[in-house]
Protein backbone atom coordinates (compact mmCIF):
# COMPACT_ATOMS: atom_id res chain seq x y z
CA UNK A 1 0.00 0.00 0.00
CA UNK A 2 3.20 2.16 0.21
CA UNK A 3 2.30 3.85 -2.95
CA UNK A 4 -1.35 4.98 -2.75
CA UNK A 5 0.33 6.68 0.95
CA UNK A 6 2.66 8.48 -1.14
CA UNK A 7 -0.47 11.16 -1.87
CA UNK A 8 -1.23 13.44 1.14
CA UNK A 9 -4.54 14.02 0.27
CA UNK A 10 -7.62 14.12 2.73
CA UNK A 11 -10.60 11.86 1.52
CA UNK A 12 -13.03 12.76 4.17
CA UNK A 13 -12.47 15.76 6.78
CA UNK A 14 -14.73 17.23 9.79
CA UNK A 15 -13.95 20.48 11.38
CA UNK A 16 -15.68 21.04 14.62
CA UNK A 17 -18.12 17.98 14.31
CA UNK A 18 -20.45 17.64 16.93
CA UNK A 19 -24.13 15.85 17.57
CA UNK A 20 -25.88 16.95 20.61
CA UNK A 21 -29.04 14.68 22.25
CA UNK A 22 -31.00 17.24 24.78
CA UNK A 23 -27.79 18.84 26.34
CA UNK A 24 -25.56 15.26 26.23
CA UNK A 25 -22.86 15.85 23.97
CA UNK A 26 -22.50 12.20 22.37
CA UNK A 27 -19.82 13.66 19.66
CA UNK A 28 -18.14 17.06 20.51
CA UNK A 29 -16.21 19.33 18.54
CA UNK A 30 -14.53 16.28 16.30
CA UNK A 31 -11.66 17.01 13.83
CA UNK A 32 -11.27 13.99 11.38
CA UNK A 33 -8.71 13.41 9.05
CA UNK A 34 -8.92 10.29 6.72
CA UNK A 35 -6.35 9.75 4.09
CA UNK A 36 -6.95 8.60 0.99
CA UNK A 37 -6.26 4.64 0.89
CA UNK A 38 -5.46 4.14 4.65
CA UNK A 39 -7.39 1.92 7.04
CA UNK A 40 -8.11 4.30 9.55
CA UNK A 41 -9.25 2.85 13.02
CA UNK A 42 -11.49 4.97 15.03
CA UNK A 43 -11.72 2.79 19.02
CA UNK A 44 -12.80 3.96 22.53
CA UNK A 45 -14.84 2.32 25.38
CA UNK A 46 -18.65 1.79 25.07
CA UNK A 47 -21.03 5.12 24.42
CA UNK A 48 -17.85 6.48 23.53
CA UNK A 49 -20.21 7.87 20.04
CA UNK A 50 -18.14 6.10 17.21
CA UNK A 51 -21.68 5.25 15.86
CA UNK A 52 -22.53 8.56 16.33
CA UNK A 53 -19.78 10.12 14.34
CA UNK A 54 -20.79 7.31 11.75
CA UNK A 55 -24.28 8.46 11.55
CA UNK A 56 -22.64 12.14 11.05
CA UNK A 57 -20.33 11.18 8.79
CA UNK A 58 -23.12 9.43 6.80
CA UNK A 59 -25.83 12.16 7.24
CA UNK A 60 -28.10 9.51 8.45
CA UNK A 61 -27.82 12.16 11.32
CA UNK A 62 -27.78 15.52 11.64
CA UNK A 63 -24.92 17.54 13.48
CA UNK A 64 -25.63 20.31 15.82
CA UNK A 65 -22.56 21.91 14.56
CA UNK A 66 -19.45 21.58 12.22
CA UNK A 67 -18.74 20.48 8.81
CA UNK A 68 -17.84 17.61 6.95
CA UNK A 69 -16.32 17.74 3.31
CA UNK A 70 -15.45 14.29 1.51
CA UNK A 71 -13.21 15.12 -1.22
CA UNK A 72 -13.14 18.69 -0.75
CA UNK A 73 -16.58 18.68 -1.09
CA UNK A 74 -19.10 19.83 2.06
CA UNK A 75 -21.35 17.42 2.37
CA UNK A 76 -22.78 18.48 5.83
CA UNK A 77 -26.39 19.61 4.06
CA UNK A 78 -26.79 16.36 2.04
CA UNK A 79 -29.34 13.32 2.33
CA UNK A 80 -27.92 10.14 3.21
CA UNK A 81 -29.02 8.58 0.03
CA UNK A 82 -26.64 11.33 -1.64
CA UNK A 83 -23.62 10.89 0.15
CA UNK A 84 -24.07 7.02 -0.68
CA UNK A 85 -24.01 7.91 -4.32
CA UNK A 86 -20.88 10.02 -4.06
CA UNK A 87 -18.85 6.77 -3.01
CA UNK A 88 -19.11 6.96 0.90
CA UNK A 89 -20.69 4.30 1.63
CA UNK A 90 -21.14 2.65 5.40
CA UNK A 91 -22.27 -1.06 7.02
CA UNK A 92 -24.08 -1.00 10.57
CA UNK A 93 -22.88 -2.33 13.77
CA UNK A 94 -26.04 -4.17 13.69
CA UNK A 95 -25.80 -6.71 10.55
CA UNK A 96 -27.29 -5.29 7.93
CA UNK A 97 -28.22 -7.31 5.02
CA UNK A 98 -31.85 -7.87 2.83
CA UNK A 99 -32.93 -11.63 5.19
CA UNK A 100 -35.93 -12.87 3.13
CA UNK A 101 -33.75 -12.04 -0.09
CA UNK A 102 -30.82 -14.43 -0.92
CA UNK A 103 -27.06 -13.91 -1.23
CA UNK A 104 -27.21 -13.23 -4.72
CA UNK A 105 -30.17 -10.69 -4.72
CA UNK A 106 -28.45 -8.75 -2.13
CA UNK A 107 -25.56 -7.50 -3.94
CA UNK A 108 -27.58 -7.03 -7.39
CA UNK A 109 -30.04 -4.48 -5.21
CA UNK A 110 -26.77 -2.96 -5.11
CA UNK A 111 -25.87 -3.10 -8.29
CA UNK A 112 -29.46 -2.36 -9.91
CA UNK A 113 -29.24 0.93 -8.07
CA UNK A 114 -25.59 1.81 -9.85
CA UNK A 115 -27.27 0.95 -13.09
CA UNK A 116 -30.49 2.40 -13.02
CA UNK A 117 -34.20 0.55 -14.41
CA UNK A 118 -34.94 0.64 -10.25
CA UNK A 119 -38.32 2.40 -11.18
CA UNK A 120 -39.15 -0.09 -13.92
CA UNK A 121 -42.36 -1.26 -12.36
CA UNK A 122 -43.83 -2.78 -15.98
CA UNK A 123 -40.57 -4.94 -16.79
CA UNK A 124 -40.01 -8.42 -15.65
CA UNK A 125 -37.35 -8.90 -12.85
CA UNK A 126 -35.77 -10.92 -15.24
CA UNK A 127 -33.76 -7.53 -16.98
CA UNK A 128 -31.38 -7.98 -13.76
CA UNK A 129 -30.46 -11.17 -14.24
CA UNK A 130 -27.51 -9.39 -16.42
CA UNK A 131 -25.89 -8.30 -13.05
CA UNK A 132 -25.48 -12.46 -12.15
CA UNK A 133 -22.40 -13.04 -13.35
CA UNK A 134 -20.87 -9.36 -11.78
CA UNK A 135 -23.05 -10.39 -8.55
CA UNK A 136 -21.31 -14.34 -8.10
CA UNK A 137 -18.10 -12.37 -8.85
CA UNK A 138 -18.29 -10.29 -5.55
CA UNK A 139 -20.01 -13.24 -3.36
CA UNK A 140 -16.79 -15.36 -5.16
CA UNK A 141 -14.78 -12.53 -3.75
CA UNK A 142 -15.60 -12.87 -0.22
CA UNK A 143 -16.04 -16.54 -0.20
CA UNK A 144 -19.78 -16.89 -0.26
CA UNK A 145 -19.80 -18.76 -3.50
CA UNK A 146 -21.65 -21.59 -1.66
CA UNK A 147 -24.38 -19.14 -0.48
CA UNK A 148 -25.45 -17.71 -3.69
CA UNK A 149 -29.03 -18.90 -3.43
CA UNK A 150 -29.50 -19.02 0.24
CA UNK A 151 -31.41 -16.33 2.01
CA UNK A 152 -29.35 -14.22 3.94
CA UNK A 153 -31.14 -14.69 7.11
CA UNK A 154 -30.56 -18.20 6.99
CA UNK A 155 -26.40 -17.97 6.80
CA UNK A 156 -23.96 -17.86 9.58
CA UNK A 157 -23.46 -14.41 11.12
CA UNK A 158 -20.06 -14.21 10.15
CA UNK A 159 -21.01 -14.82 6.77
CA UNK A 160 -23.73 -12.31 6.75
CA UNK A 161 -21.10 -10.10 7.60
CA UNK A 162 -18.80 -10.80 4.74
CA UNK A 163 -22.39 -10.57 2.47
CA UNK A 164 -22.58 -6.82 3.76
CA UNK A 165 -19.18 -6.51 2.58
CA UNK A 166 -19.87 -7.50 -0.32
CA UNK A 167 -22.70 -5.79 -1.13
CA UNK A 168 -21.32 -2.61 -0.14
CA UNK A 169 -18.24 -3.27 -3.08
CA UNK A 170 -21.25 -3.55 -5.07
CA UNK A 171 -21.39 0.09 -5.09
CA UNK A 172 -17.95 0.35 -5.93
CA UNK A 173 -17.09 2.78 -3.11
CA UNK A 174 -14.64 5.23 -3.07
CA UNK A 175 -14.62 5.01 1.12
CA UNK A 176 -16.46 2.65 3.29
CA UNK A 177 -17.16 2.62 7.18
CA UNK A 178 -17.67 -0.12 8.62
CA UNK A 179 -19.21 -0.32 11.90
CA UNK A 180 -17.79 -3.36 13.85
CA UNK A 181 -17.24 -5.37 11.15
CA UNK A 182 -15.71 -8.06 13.55
CA UNK A 183 -18.30 -7.99 16.35
CA UNK A 184 -19.44 -11.39 18.08
CA UNK A 185 -17.87 -13.07 15.59
CA UNK A 186 -15.45 -16.37 15.98
CA UNK A 187 -11.82 -15.97 15.75
CA UNK A 188 -11.98 -18.04 12.33
CA UNK A 189 -14.53 -15.66 10.85
CA UNK A 190 -12.38 -12.85 12.21
CA UNK A 191 -9.61 -13.99 10.27
CA UNK A 192 -11.33 -14.37 7.61
CA UNK A 193 -12.89 -10.75 7.51
CA UNK A 194 -9.65 -9.06 8.91
CA UNK A 195 -7.69 -10.75 5.52
CA UNK A 196 -10.55 -9.65 3.03
CA UNK A 197 -10.97 -6.13 4.85
CA UNK A 198 -7.04 -6.11 4.03
CA UNK A 199 -7.35 -7.05 0.73
CA UNK A 200 -9.83 -4.62 -0.18
CA UNK A 201 -7.95 -1.89 0.84
CA UNK A 202 -5.95 -2.06 -1.62
CA UNK A 203 -8.23 0.10 -3.59
CA UNK A 204 -10.74 1.61 -0.98
CA UNK A 205 -10.29 3.87 1.65
CA UNK A 206 -11.59 2.39 5.13
CA UNK A 207 -12.65 3.85 8.24
CA UNK A 208 -13.30 1.01 10.78
CA UNK A 209 -14.72 0.95 14.22
CA UNK A 210 -13.39 -1.99 16.13
CA UNK A 211 -13.37 -3.13 19.59
CA UNK A 212 -10.96 -6.24 18.96
CA UNK A 213 -7.72 -4.41 19.89
CA UNK A 214 -5.10 -7.37 18.09
CA UNK A 215 -7.03 -6.36 14.99
CA UNK A 216 -6.52 -2.67 15.17
CA UNK A 217 -3.13 -3.48 15.67
CA UNK A 218 -2.78 -5.64 12.93
CA UNK A 219 -5.25 -3.77 10.16
CA UNK A 220 -4.87 0.02 10.96
CA UNK A 221 -2.73 2.71 9.24
CA UNK A 222 -3.60 5.26 11.76
CA UNK A 223 -5.80 5.12 15.38
CA UNK A 224 -8.14 7.69 16.82
CA UNK A 225 -9.05 7.43 20.29
CA UNK A 226 -12.99 8.74 21.09
CA UNK A 227 -13.87 9.17 24.57
CA UNK A 228 -16.92 10.46 25.83
CA UNK A 229 -17.17 12.12 22.25
CA UNK A 230 -14.09 13.44 22.16
CA UNK A 231 -10.65 12.86 20.52
CA UNK A 232 -8.34 11.82 22.70
CA UNK A 233 -5.48 10.62 20.58
CA UNK A 234 -4.50 9.81 17.53
CA UNK A 235 -1.80 8.05 16.17
CA UNK A 236 -0.33 4.64 15.65
CA UNK A 237 -1.06 1.70 17.21
CA UNK A 238 3.00 1.73 18.42
CA UNK A 239 2.38 5.39 19.33
CA UNK A 240 -0.99 4.97 21.26
CA UNK A 241 0.05 1.71 23.57
CA UNK A 242 2.81 4.82 24.57
CA UNK A 243 0.40 6.77 25.44
CA UNK A 244 -0.68 7.27 29.15
CA UNK A 245 -3.87 9.23 28.95
CA UNK A 246 -4.87 6.43 26.11
CA UNK A 247 -3.55 3.37 28.38
CA UNK A 248 -5.71 4.78 31.05
CA UNK A 249 -8.81 5.76 29.56
CA UNK A 250 -9.40 2.79 27.13
CA UNK A 251 -6.38 0.20 27.33
CA UNK A 252 -5.97 0.57 30.98
CA UNK A 253 -9.19 -0.60 31.58
CA UNK A 254 -8.89 -4.03 29.27
CA UNK A 255 -5.51 -4.84 30.80
CA UNK A 256 -6.39 -4.11 33.96
CA UNK B 1 -44.77 -5.99 10.33
CA UNK B 2 -43.46 -9.69 11.58
CA UNK B 3 -46.21 -11.72 9.48
CA UNK B 4 -45.61 -9.85 6.34
CA UNK B 5 -41.90 -10.90 6.02
CA UNK B 6 -42.82 -14.47 7.22
CA UNK B 7 -45.03 -14.45 3.97
CA UNK B 8 -42.35 -13.73 2.14
CA UNK B 9 -41.04 -17.26 1.42
CA UNK B 10 -38.16 -16.89 -1.14
CA UNK B 11 -38.30 -19.64 -3.32
CA UNK B 12 -37.53 -18.03 -6.96
CA UNK B 13 -37.62 -20.40 -9.27
CA UNK B 14 -40.29 -22.95 -7.74
CA UNK B 15 -42.43 -19.89 -6.40
CA UNK B 16 -43.13 -18.66 -10.21
CA UNK B 17 -43.93 -22.03 -11.61
CA UNK B 18 -46.18 -22.70 -8.79
CA UNK B 19 -47.74 -19.20 -9.06
CA UNK B 20 -48.58 -19.50 -13.04
CA UNK B 21 -50.40 -23.08 -12.08
CA UNK B 22 -52.34 -21.04 -9.58
CA UNK B 23 -53.14 -18.32 -11.97
CA UNK B 24 -54.07 -20.64 -14.37
CA UNK B 25 -56.60 -22.46 -11.99
CA UNK B 26 -57.86 -19.42 -10.96
CA UNK B 27 -58.67 -17.68 -14.57
CA UNK B 28 -60.09 -20.88 -15.59
CA UNK B 29 -62.83 -20.99 -12.74
CA UNK B 30 -63.59 -17.61 -13.20
CA UNK B 31 -64.19 -18.11 -16.94
CA UNK B 32 -66.69 -20.69 -16.30
CA UNK B 33 -68.76 -19.01 -13.52
CA UNK B 34 -71.58 -17.81 -15.87
CA UNK B 35 -71.70 -21.77 -17.02
CA UNK B 36 -72.18 -22.92 -13.08
CA UNK B 37 -75.23 -21.04 -12.07
CA UNK B 38 -73.04 -18.75 -9.53
CA UNK B 39 -74.94 -15.77 -9.18
CA UNK B 40 -72.78 -14.01 -11.41
CA UNK B 41 -73.27 -10.39 -9.82
CA UNK B 42 -71.77 -11.72 -6.81
CA UNK B 43 -68.66 -12.95 -8.24
CA UNK B 44 -68.35 -9.78 -10.28
CA UNK B 45 -68.96 -7.22 -7.44
CA UNK B 46 -66.68 -9.66 -5.52
CA UNK B 47 -63.41 -9.21 -8.71
CA UNK B 48 -63.80 -5.72 -8.09
CA UNK B 49 -63.45 -6.43 -4.56
CA UNK B 50 -60.74 -8.17 -5.43
CA UNK B 51 -58.77 -6.13 -7.59
CA UNK B 52 -58.56 -3.25 -4.65
CA UNK B 53 -57.00 -5.58 -2.05
CA UNK B 54 -54.73 -6.86 -4.45
CA UNK B 55 -53.89 -3.09 -5.24
CA UNK B 56 -53.83 -2.75 -1.39
CA UNK B 57 -51.53 -5.40 -1.00
CA UNK B 58 -48.97 -4.24 -3.18
CA UNK B 59 -49.00 -1.05 -1.03
CA UNK B 60 -48.62 -3.47 2.79
CA UNK B 61 -47.72 -6.96 1.70
CA UNK B 62 -44.51 -5.77 -0.63
CA UNK B 63 -43.96 -1.94 0.24
CA UNK B 64 -44.46 -2.31 4.30
CA UNK B 65 -47.21 0.46 4.26
CA UNK B 66 -50.29 0.38 5.97
CA UNK B 67 -52.81 2.44 4.15
CA UNK B 68 -56.25 2.96 6.44
CA UNK B 69 -58.02 4.90 3.52
CA UNK B 70 -57.41 3.24 0.46
CA UNK B 71 -61.30 3.45 0.18
CA UNK B 72 -60.72 6.99 -1.06
CA UNK B 73 -59.21 5.63 -3.96
CA UNK B 74 -62.34 3.39 -4.48
CA UNK B 75 -64.72 6.05 -3.76
CA UNK B 76 -62.87 8.57 -5.97
CA UNK B 77 -62.82 6.61 -9.23
CA UNK B 78 -66.29 5.37 -8.21
CA UNK B 79 -67.61 9.07 -8.79
CA UNK B 80 -65.57 10.34 -11.34
CA UNK B 81 -66.34 7.56 -13.53
CA UNK B 82 -70.50 7.70 -13.13
CA UNK B 83 -70.10 11.46 -13.32
CA UNK B 84 -68.46 11.31 -16.51
CA UNK B 85 -71.23 8.68 -17.90
CA UNK B 86 -74.25 9.63 -16.69
CA UNK B 87 -73.89 13.27 -16.69
CA UNK B 88 -71.27 13.65 -19.44
CA UNK B 89 -72.55 11.02 -21.49
CA UNK B 90 -69.07 9.75 -21.91
CA UNK B 91 -68.40 5.94 -23.37
CA UNK B 92 -67.42 3.50 -20.87
CA UNK B 93 -63.58 3.00 -21.77
CA UNK B 94 -63.09 7.06 -21.52
CA UNK B 95 -65.71 7.13 -18.16
CA UNK B 96 -62.57 3.88 -16.38
CA UNK B 97 -60.06 5.93 -17.67
CA UNK B 98 -61.33 9.25 -16.05
CA UNK B 99 -61.71 7.43 -12.89
CA UNK B 100 -58.76 5.90 -12.86
CA UNK B 101 -56.78 8.90 -13.42
CA UNK B 102 -59.00 10.64 -11.19
CA UNK B 103 -57.56 8.10 -8.39
CA UNK B 104 -54.45 8.50 -9.48
CA UNK B 105 -54.04 12.44 -9.08
CA UNK B 106 -55.35 11.47 -5.38
CA UNK B 107 -52.70 9.22 -5.53
CA UNK B 108 -50.20 11.94 -5.95
CA UNK B 109 -51.56 14.28 -3.77
CA UNK B 110 -52.25 12.61 -0.88
CA UNK B 111 -48.85 10.59 -1.59
CA UNK B 112 -46.35 13.77 -1.41
CA UNK B 113 -48.83 14.46 2.28
CA UNK B 114 -48.19 11.04 3.86
CA UNK B 115 -45.00 9.19 2.43
CA UNK B 116 -42.84 10.84 4.84
CA UNK B 117 -44.65 9.37 7.76
CA UNK B 118 -44.13 5.89 9.14
CA UNK B 119 -45.97 3.24 10.68
CA UNK B 120 -49.31 3.88 12.62
CA UNK B 121 -48.58 7.76 11.92
CA UNK B 122 -48.70 6.76 8.10
CA UNK B 123 -51.71 4.89 8.80
CA UNK B 124 -53.02 7.91 10.72
CA UNK B 125 -52.51 10.32 8.58
CA UNK B 126 -54.23 8.43 5.35
CA UNK B 127 -56.90 7.76 7.46
CA UNK B 128 -57.50 11.46 7.92
CA UNK B 129 -57.08 12.41 4.48
CA UNK B 130 -59.69 9.91 3.21
CA UNK B 131 -62.05 11.32 6.36
CA UNK B 132 -61.38 14.94 4.78
CA UNK B 133 -62.05 13.67 1.76
CA UNK B 134 -65.40 11.73 2.90
CA UNK B 135 -66.50 14.89 4.25
CA UNK B 136 -65.51 16.49 1.00
CA UNK B 137 -68.15 14.32 -0.92
CA UNK B 138 -71.05 14.62 1.37
CA UNK B 139 -70.96 18.24 0.52
CA UNK B 140 -70.58 18.90 -2.91
CA UNK B 141 -73.49 18.54 -4.82
CA UNK B 142 -71.95 16.66 -7.68
CA UNK B 143 -71.76 13.29 -5.95
CA UNK B 144 -75.90 13.91 -4.52
CA UNK B 145 -74.71 13.58 -0.77
CA UNK B 146 -76.40 10.82 0.89
CA UNK B 147 -78.21 9.29 -2.14
CA UNK B 148 -75.19 8.98 -4.47
CA UNK B 149 -75.22 8.83 -8.42
CA UNK B 150 -77.77 6.66 -9.12
CA UNK B 151 -78.60 5.04 -12.54
CA UNK B 152 -75.85 5.18 -14.29
CA UNK B 153 -75.85 4.00 -17.69
CA UNK B 154 -73.95 1.11 -18.79
CA UNK B 155 -73.50 1.55 -22.31
CA UNK B 156 -71.12 -0.08 -25.07
CA UNK B 157 -67.35 -0.80 -24.26
CA UNK B 158 -65.50 0.22 -27.37
CA UNK B 159 -68.77 0.82 -29.29
CA UNK B 160 -69.35 -3.13 -29.18
CA UNK B 161 -69.91 -4.70 -26.07
CA UNK B 162 -72.88 -4.13 -24.54
CA UNK B 163 -72.43 -3.65 -21.04
CA UNK B 164 -76.06 -4.04 -19.70
CA UNK B 165 -76.14 -7.53 -21.28
CA UNK B 166 -74.71 -9.59 -17.83
CA UNK B 167 -72.98 -12.08 -19.55
CA UNK B 168 -70.73 -9.58 -21.26
CA UNK B 169 -70.34 -7.37 -18.48
CA UNK B 170 -69.12 -10.45 -16.71
CA UNK B 171 -66.60 -10.91 -19.05
CA UNK B 172 -65.45 -7.37 -19.53
CA UNK B 173 -65.09 -7.30 -15.81
CA UNK B 174 -62.99 -10.31 -15.58
CA UNK B 175 -60.64 -8.96 -18.26
CA UNK B 176 -60.51 -5.93 -16.30
CA UNK B 177 -59.53 -7.90 -12.87
CA UNK B 178 -57.02 -10.11 -14.87
CA UNK B 179 -55.43 -7.12 -16.18
CA UNK B 180 -55.19 -5.06 -12.95
CA UNK B 181 -53.83 -8.55 -11.07
CA UNK B 182 -51.17 -9.06 -13.86
CA UNK B 183 -50.37 -5.59 -13.60
CA UNK B 184 -49.55 -5.86 -9.75
CA UNK B 185 -47.97 -9.32 -10.50
CA UNK B 186 -45.78 -7.89 -12.77
CA UNK B 187 -44.81 -4.46 -10.67
CA UNK B 188 -44.27 -6.90 -7.38
CA UNK B 189 -41.51 -8.98 -9.68
CA UNK B 190 -40.21 -6.12 -11.48
CA UNK B 191 -36.75 -4.55 -11.02
CA UNK B 192 -38.57 -1.57 -9.01
CA UNK B 193 -40.44 -4.43 -7.38
CA UNK B 194 -36.91 -5.74 -6.16
CA UNK B 195 -36.17 -2.36 -4.61
CA UNK B 196 -39.08 -2.45 -2.95
CA UNK B 197 -39.06 -5.73 -1.17
CA UNK B 198 -35.74 -4.64 0.17
CA UNK B 199 -36.47 -0.99 1.48
CA UNK B 200 -39.30 -3.10 3.44
CA UNK B 201 -36.15 -5.82 4.68
CA UNK B 202 -34.18 -2.96 5.84
CA UNK B 203 -34.87 0.38 4.69
CA UNK B 204 -31.65 2.05 6.39
CA UNK B 205 -29.52 -0.48 4.38
CA UNK B 206 -31.44 0.57 1.23
CA UNK B 207 -30.45 4.60 2.25
CA UNK B 208 -27.21 3.49 2.80
CA UNK B 209 -26.95 1.65 -0.44
CA UNK B 210 -27.82 5.02 -2.48
CA UNK B 211 -31.45 4.45 -2.72
CA UNK B 212 -34.03 7.72 -2.22
CA UNK B 213 -36.36 5.06 -0.43
CA UNK B 214 -39.27 7.71 -0.32
CA UNK B 215 -39.12 7.72 -3.85
CA UNK B 216 -39.98 4.18 -4.28
CA UNK B 217 -42.76 4.10 -1.58
CA UNK B 218 -44.47 7.25 -3.45
CA UNK B 219 -44.52 5.42 -6.76
CA UNK B 220 -46.09 2.43 -4.77
CA UNK B 221 -48.62 4.20 -3.11
CA UNK B 222 -49.86 6.04 -6.35
CA UNK B 223 -49.58 2.84 -8.38
CA UNK B 224 -51.71 1.37 -5.50
CA UNK B 225 -54.08 4.05 -5.62
CA UNK B 226 -54.24 4.15 -9.15
CA UNK B 227 -55.09 0.30 -9.49
CA UNK B 228 -57.48 0.97 -6.26
CA UNK B 229 -59.27 3.23 -8.59
CA UNK B 230 -59.41 1.50 -11.72
CA UNK B 231 -61.31 -1.18 -9.69
CA UNK B 232 -63.45 1.51 -8.10
CA UNK B 233 -63.98 2.41 -11.83
CA UNK B 234 -65.40 -1.00 -12.89
CA UNK B 235 -67.55 -1.20 -9.80
CA UNK B 236 -69.44 1.23 -11.34
CA UNK B 237 -70.90 -0.92 -13.76
CA UNK B 238 -71.71 -3.53 -11.62
CA UNK B 239 -73.37 -1.49 -8.95
CA UNK B 240 -75.06 0.72 -11.59
CA UNK B 241 -74.36 3.44 -8.39
CA UNK B 242 -71.68 5.41 -6.73
CA UNK B 243 -72.43 6.33 -2.94
CA UNK B 244 -70.97 7.48 0.48
CA UNK B 245 -70.32 4.20 1.55
CA UNK B 246 -67.19 3.35 -0.98
CA UNK B 247 -65.48 6.39 0.56
CA UNK B 248 -66.18 5.38 3.97
CA UNK B 249 -63.82 4.49 6.39
CA UNK B 250 -64.97 1.32 7.25
CA UNK B 251 -64.87 -0.05 3.78
CA UNK B 252 -61.10 0.93 4.23
CA UNK B 253 -61.51 -1.25 7.18
CA UNK B 254 -62.97 -4.24 5.08
CA UNK B 255 -60.25 -3.58 2.33
CA UNK B 256 -57.26 -4.61 5.39
CA UNK B 257 -59.87 -7.24 6.54
CA UNK B 258 -60.23 -9.03 2.79
CA UNK B 259 -56.34 -8.79 2.70
CA UNK B 260 -55.29 -10.20 5.85
CA UNK B 261 -58.18 -13.03 5.89
CA UNK B 262 -56.41 -13.92 2.31
CA UNK B 263 -53.19 -13.33 3.34
CA UNK B 264 -50.75 -10.02 3.65
CA UNK B 265 -48.21 -9.90 1.20
CA UNK B 266 -49.15 -13.27 -1.00
CA UNK B 267 -50.40 -12.83 -4.65
CA UNK B 268 -53.72 -15.07 -4.17
CA UNK B 269 -54.36 -14.25 -0.73
CA UNK B 270 -56.57 -10.68 -1.37
CA UNK B 271 -57.86 -12.67 -4.05
CA UNK B 272 -59.42 -14.91 -1.52
CA UNK B 273 -59.91 -12.88 1.05
CA UNK B 274 -62.24 -10.43 -0.94
CA UNK B 275 -64.88 -13.91 -2.27
CA UNK B 276 -64.96 -14.59 1.61
CA UNK B 277 -65.63 -11.74 2.53
CA UNK B 278 -68.03 -10.78 0.04
CA UNK B 279 -69.53 -14.05 0.23
CA UNK B 280 -69.96 -13.91 3.73
CA UNK B 281 -71.73 -10.86 3.32
CA UNK B 282 -74.22 -11.83 0.52
CA UNK B 283 -75.08 -15.10 2.37
CA UNK B 284 -75.19 -14.29 5.99
CA UNK B 285 -77.01 -10.84 4.88
CA UNK B 286 -80.30 -12.35 6.69
CA UNK B 287 -78.64 -12.33 10.16
CA UNK B 288 -78.85 -8.09 9.91
CA UNK B 289 -76.77 -6.44 12.10
CA UNK B 290 -74.94 -9.77 13.18
CA UNK B 291 -73.02 -9.82 9.96
CA UNK B 292 -70.60 -7.39 11.70
CA UNK B 293 -70.04 -9.34 14.67
CA UNK B 294 -69.13 -12.20 12.72
CA UNK B 295 -67.30 -10.75 10.44
CA UNK B 296 -65.64 -9.45 14.01
CA UNK B 297 -64.93 -12.56 15.12
CA UNK B 298 -63.90 -14.20 11.84
CA UNK B 299 -60.98 -11.66 12.55
CA UNK B 300 -60.33 -12.33 15.39
CA UNK B 301 -60.05 -15.93 14.93
CA UNK B 302 -58.06 -15.17 12.13
CA UNK B 303 -55.57 -12.71 14.08
CA UNK B 304 -55.14 -15.48 16.63
CA UNK B 305 -54.84 -18.84 14.72
CA UNK B 306 -53.88 -18.32 11.38
CA UNK B 307 -52.35 -15.07 11.24
CA UNK B 308 -50.16 -15.70 7.66
CA UNK B 309 -53.99 -15.95 6.00
CA UNK B 310 -55.80 -18.25 3.80
CA UNK B 311 -52.92 -18.59 1.39
CA UNK B 312 -50.44 -17.15 3.89
CA UNK B 313 -50.93 -20.92 5.57
CA UNK B 314 -51.26 -22.93 2.50
CA UNK B 315 -48.28 -21.13 1.47
CA UNK B 316 -46.08 -21.84 4.79
CA UNK B 317 -47.50 -25.65 4.97
CA UNK B 318 -45.75 -26.34 1.71
CA UNK B 319 -43.52 -24.01 1.67
CA UNK B 320 -44.17 -22.53 -1.88
CA UNK B 321 -44.34 -19.13 -2.79
CA UNK B 322 -48.41 -18.01 -3.51
N1 LIG C 1 -30.54 8.90 19.24
C1 LIG C 1 -29.93 9.12 20.42
N2 LIG C 1 -30.55 9.83 21.38
C2 LIG C 1 -29.94 10.03 22.57
N3 LIG C 1 -28.72 9.59 22.89
C3 LIG C 1 -28.06 8.85 21.98
C4 LIG C 1 -28.63 8.59 20.69
N4 LIG C 1 -27.74 7.85 19.99
C5 LIG C 1 -26.68 7.66 20.80
N5 LIG C 1 -26.87 8.27 21.98
C6 LIG C 1 -25.91 8.30 23.09
O1 LIG C 1 -24.70 8.78 22.59
C7 LIG C 1 -23.62 8.09 23.18
C8 LIG C 1 -22.73 7.53 22.11
O2 LIG C 1 -23.39 6.44 21.49
P1 LIG C 1 -22.72 5.63 20.31
O3 LIG C 1 -23.71 4.63 19.87
O4 LIG C 1 -22.22 6.58 19.29
O5 LIG C 1 -21.52 4.92 21.03
P2 LIG C 1 -20.46 3.91 20.45
O6 LIG C 1 -19.14 4.54 20.63
O7 LIG C 1 -20.82 3.48 19.09
O8 LIG C 1 -20.60 2.72 21.48
P3 LIG C 1 -20.53 1.14 21.25
O9 LIG C 1 -19.09 0.78 21.31
O10 LIG C 1 -21.27 0.58 22.41
O11 LIG C 1 -21.16 0.85 19.94
C9 LIG C 1 -24.21 7.03 24.10
O12 LIG C 1 -24.17 7.50 25.41
C10 LIG C 1 -25.62 6.90 23.61
O13 LIG C 1 -26.48 6.58 24.69
MG1 LIG D 1 -21.38 1.74 18.21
Amino acid sequence: MGEICLTDEFILETHGLTKEFAGFFAVRDVNLKVKRGTIHALIGPNGAGKTTCFNLLTKFLKPSAGTILYKGQDITALAPADVARLGLVRSFQISAVFPHLTALENVRVALQRQHGASFDFWRSKSVLDQYNHRAEELLEDVGLSEFTKTPAVEMPYGRKRALEIATTLALDPEMMLLDEPMAGMGHEDIDKIAALIKRISAKYTILMVEHNLSVVSNLSDIITVLTRGKVLAEGSYADLTKDERVKEAYLGAGHG
Amino acid sequence: MTTITENAIPEPRRGTSDAMIAFVIMTALLLIVPLTGVYPFFVMQALCFALLACAFNLLIGYGGLLSFGHAMFLGTAGYFTAHALKVWGFTPELGILIGTLGAAALGVITGLIAIRRQGIYFAMITLALSQLLYFVYLQTPFTHGEDGIQGIPQGFLFGIFNLSKPITLYYVILAGFLLGFLLIYRAINSPFGEVLKAIRENEPRAISLGYKTDQYKLLAYILSGTLAGFAGSLKVFVAQNASLTDVHWTMSGEIVLMTLVGGLGTIFGPVVGAFVIIAMQQYLAGFGQWVTVIQGAIFVICVLTFRRGVIGEIAHYFKRSL
